[in-house]
């Protein structure tokens, strides 16, 4: 009698836990998408299980949780900047290039080209640990391999200017690209000097 | 030092392959305060500004940390204080600009500026908490992850 009652006891208990369950708590993970800073525009688009939405709009933003369904709020602008303070302000700054260059047929910098060097030396002092890429380039007069072989000695040879200014060659990355990326297009075998260029990036 | 042109001699083979000086790297950090490590191989390594990120590697801000790091197409990513950050893959080509790029902030505060992989494909870029997945179109966003 005692065995039964308690197994019946037993069995309403398990029943009443089986009725009401535990709530399962989902972290409340957040998107928000800023203004670009240079007015192009993006997205992102956000995905929690089925659910999916596309933030399009500076400070649109989505937040996970437990309802199942992504929650779309427009984010305040202060509060965000305030919470997400430390990781805005270790943001690396944006990467920058600039343009030099040659004079026809060779790897020396016009005139004004060498006076651009300048500028470059300051914004890589200005930089933690930067990385410099040299993309040097050539016109459409003249085989491609002499242009490639030329593209990359103009990288080669901004580079080595750049070392010896004081910048580190173990920082500096040189590539040719011939004559596959014109800045201006032109008709093959006419000369253009704005395609005769080597691109410095420091990021 | 003014140098005549002529035909070169040697024909360049690969006009597009430049070793960087650490081939393997993803990104560099560029900003590092507070307590801040990386996670590689199951061991534990300085973050120190200049050190190079690989994909696998787990990037743990404490209570008073927060680093930066720019990636080789120049997608920019940045993490608060109490943030773990994993980089899944990362591959970038210098020369189409195909590649991608998954990270998963598994907690904390991520800032995060793309770069040219976003520019060059739609489903490039992917930023993942434990909850939701982001396909990253540009340009700048902010996560958190509880």
């Amino acid at each position: 009698m005692i065995l039964r009652t308690a197994a019946v006891l037993l069995a309403l208990t398990l029943s009443a836990c089986a009725a009401a369950p535990e709530p399962v708590v989902v972290p409340r993970d957040r998107v928000i998408l800023l203004p670009p800073a240079d007015g192009r525009a993006g997205a992102v688009i956000v995905r929690q299980g089925e659910h999916e939405a596309v933030l399009d709009v500076p400070y649109a933003s989505a937040s996970s949780g437990s309802a199942g369904a992504l929650d779309i709020a427009p984010a305040n602008a202060d509060a965000i900047r305030e919470q997400f303070a430390r990781a805005l302000d270790a943001l690396p700054p944006a990467p920058v290039s600039s343009t030099v260059y040659f004079v026809f047929g060779q790897d020396e910098l016009t005139d004004d080209s060498r006076k651009a060097i300048g500028p470059v030396l300051d914004g890589i002092a200005r930089r933690p640990a930067p990385e410099i890429t040299v993309i040097g380039h050539a016109d459409q007069v003249g085989a491609e391999p002499v242009n490639d072989a030329l593209s990359r000695e103009r990288a080669e040879r901004v580079k080595q200017l750049l070392v010896q200014r004081g910048v580190p060659a173990s920082s500096i990355v040189a590539v040719g690209r011939g004559s596959r990326e014109p800045l201006v297009r032109s008709p093959e075998g006419v000369a253009e000097p704005r395609n005769r260029r080597a691109e410095i990036s420091i990021r | 030092m003014s140098q005549a042109f002529t035909l070169p001699i040697i024909f360049v083979m690969s006009v597009n392959a430049a070793v960087p000086a650490m081939a393997a790297d993803a990104a560099r950090i560029k900003s590092a305060s507070g307590t801040v490590h990386v996670e590689r191989n199951g061991e534990r390594l300085a973050a120190q500004v200049g050190a190079g990120i690989r994909s696998s590697d787990k990037i743990v801000t404490g209570d008073d940390g927060s680093v930066g790091i720019t990636f080789i197409d120049d997608t920019r990513m940045s993490a608060g204080p109490g943030s773990t950050l994993v980089i899944n893959q990362f591959a970038f080509d210098r020369t189409t600009h195909a590649g991608v790029l998954d990270a998963t902030l598994k907690r904390g505060t991520l800032a995060a500026v793309s770069g040219r992989l976003a520019k060059h494909a739609p489903d490039a870029v992917t930023v993942r908490t434990r909850t939701m997945v982001l396909g990253v179109r540009g340009t700048e966003f902010l996560v958190y992850a509880e």
